[in-house]
């Protein structure tokens, strides 16, 4: 009798877990489909390509045009992209390839105080150090008319760029790592150098793992908050240079949420934006997660 | 000296600026932070709440923020780990290596990590407007309970992976049932559960986005779920765009702070990692 209710406990138990598990599994689900439906009046009223193509954003004139806010993600995201790959890249080989373990050991804390700032402590950041520096220097200089607020794309970019930057290392710690020594041996015993051993044979065989890190890295930094906001300048314009300013899909959700509950359509737009941004993030992660289980499979 | 020696020595310069790089954004984001805030950051500011007229800088501390942090984070990591630490040992322990399942819901744990906190606070507002909730401590908790699962399963799964099959066996072969053996994988996995709590405390106590929404903000200590509850990281944000100077001193100050827990939290994680852990993490 009694190993009948051990036995009786350990299905109930695992039942249980079972429907825990699933719950959470159900919630990217919900997620999509909730926000989905919550976009839907706008979705009626105005078409699909009209919302993401359209300039103006008058919520109050029914005129919702998300292409300014489009195009702000995409400078932003990019910039931070351009600055962040080649650091992280050439940092994680130096780690990988080069580096000495006893350096590692020393620059993983540092990657991982990096990973754990909040995002507002980077808005704080941006605004004490990288704002004055391009309106004090970089503004005067190269901007248009001569003068830059320093609340601008470069800023985001740069700003979103530190903050992308710990995760892409580790992701490509941990591809290289992936590499067998066989295949980094073979190539250094026939005269290859480092380098062209890293070039030729490490960078080569985990490609698609690096571009499925940048994917995930891309993700990340279209939906960072807090930071961009606090250094963007929130202008609902398209930018023409780096020295503009502009105004990424989240930080216009952030702005405006709690004034939106008057009106309907108007909530409908933002749930939209919030809904662009699921889609294209469980897009991106989806598929650079399966690329990069792939990977670790092969290893 | 032949070209791929030159290559060699441009490339290896390269990376050693790069490390540069990343040592001065670290060192650059602590000090000026600290550089800008510590002067100005008193204890009266850490031990009172805000009084009137705190917004145009008048007297009054951040009290409110500090301890609606700590009551978000408290309860939304008890209630995280209440949810993960099954899935974790589910995945692990009940369902076979090779299981669509376990493929299937990790990939989702991936997906749910991916996805913004922003995302997170507009979902999470919407239903609980839904279920007739306004704004509150329990919605900021729900928020950033939801947050936070997928990091604890995620970093307490990479170690629970590697945990030896032969272990699990040998306590089978003793005649324990599955759920039995939880006490042996438990204290297996207990220094990844430790970092894994870190871990999601430090994102928890960070986020700003989630919360806005669903949390709300309010100047005193919420006695009951209902209320809504200032948090530390929008503090900063709030009082940094004020115009005037005393207030935004305020916002540097709560922004030592939050960095001041931010940085313990990383640096004791790494040392659980480091001291206690049986299985290698990086």
């Amino acid at each position: 009798m009694k190993s009948r209710y051990r036995l009786f406990k350990d299905r109930m138990a695992g039942r249980l877990m079972l429907v825990f598990t699933v719950l959470s599994l159900l919630l990217v689900v919900v997620m999509g489909v909730g926000l989905y439906l919550k976009s839907a009046p706008i979705l009626q009223e105005h078409s699909l390509w009209e919302l993401l193509s359209a300039s103006h954003w008058k919520p109050l004139r029914n005129q919702f045009g998300f292409f300014p806010f489009i195009m702000g993600t995409l400078w932003v995201t990019g910039i931070a992209v351009l600055i962040a790959l080649p650091v992280a890249m050439l940092m994680a080989i130096y780690l990988m390839e080069y580096a000495h373990s006893a350096v590692r050991r020393y620059v993983y804390p540092l990657l991982d105080i990096l990973a754990g700032i909040p995002s507002v402590i980077y808005g704080v950041w941006g605004t004490l150090v990288i704002v004055p520096f391009i309106a004090d220097y970089l503004g005067p200089r190269f901007s248009a008319n001569g003068i830059s607020s320093g609340y601008t794309v470069l800023a985001s970019g740069i700003v979103l760029s530190v903050m992308i930057l710990p995760l892409l290392v580790s992701l490509f710690i941990e591809i290289f790592a992936s590499v067998s020594n066989d295949l980094r041996e073979s190539s250094l015993a026939l005269g290859a150098t480092r380098w062209q051993t890293t070039k030729f044979v490490v960078l080569l065989k985990t490609a698609p793992g690096i571009l499925a890190s940048v994917v995930l890295a891309i993700s990340r930094a279209l939906g960072e908050t807090v930071a961009v906001l606090m250094v963007c300048g929130n202008l609902p314009k398209a930018p023409r240079s780096l020295l503009e300013a502009c105004y990424p899909i989240p930080a216009l959700i952030a702005n405006n949420y709690g004034e939106m509950l008057s009106q309907p359509l108007y909530e409908a737009a933002l749930m939209f934006a919030a809904f662009i941004l699921f889609f294209v993030v469980l897009v991106f992660n989806l598929g650079s997660r399966v690329v990069l289980r792939r990977m670790a499979k092969d290893k | 000296m032949k070209r791929k020696f030159i290559e060699e020595r441009i490339f290896r310069g390269l990376m050693l600026f790069s490390v540069a790089v990343v040592l001065f954004f670290v060192l650059s984001v602590i000090f000026s932070v600290f550089k800008r805030g510590i002067p100005v950051l008193t204890w009266e500011m850490i031990t009172s709440l805000p009084g009137g007229g705190f917004y145009i800088g008048k007297e009054g501390g951040f009290l409110n923020a500090i301890v609606g942090s700590l009551y978000i984070v408290g309860a939304s990591t008890l209630l995280g780990l209440v949810f993960s630490i099954p899935v974790v040992f589910y995945l692990n322990v009940y369902l076979r290596q090779d299981s669509k399942l376990g493929y299937v819901a990790r990939l989702a744990f991936d997906v749910l990590f991916g996805i913004p906190s922003i995302v997170y606070g507009a979902f999470g507002f919407t239903v609980m407007i839904f279920f007739g909730l306004r704004a509150s401590l329990l919605g900021g908790i729900i928020v950033v309970a939801l947050l936070i699962i997928p990091i604890l399963i995620r970093s307490m799964d990479e170690v629970a992976k590697t945990f030896p099959k032969e272990i699990l066996e040998a306590s089978y072969s003793l005649g324990a049932t599955r759920i039995e053996t939880i006490g042996v994988v438990m204290r297996q996995i207990a220094p990844a559960i430790a970092t894994a709590t870190l871990l999601s405390i430090g994102r928890a106590i960070g986020d700003a986005a989630g919360v806005m929404f669903a949390a709300g903000f309010s100047d005193s200590i919420p006695t009951s779920l209902s209320q809504q509850t200032a948090t530390l990281p929008l503090s900063v944000f709030f009082q940094l765009s004020a115009p005037q100077i005393e207030v935004q001193n305020r916002a540097y100050a709560a922004a030592v702070v939050l960095t001041f827990i931010v940085l313990i939290l990383s640096i004791g994680g790494r040392f659980i990692t480091s001291r206690f852990s049986k299985n290698k993490v990086l």
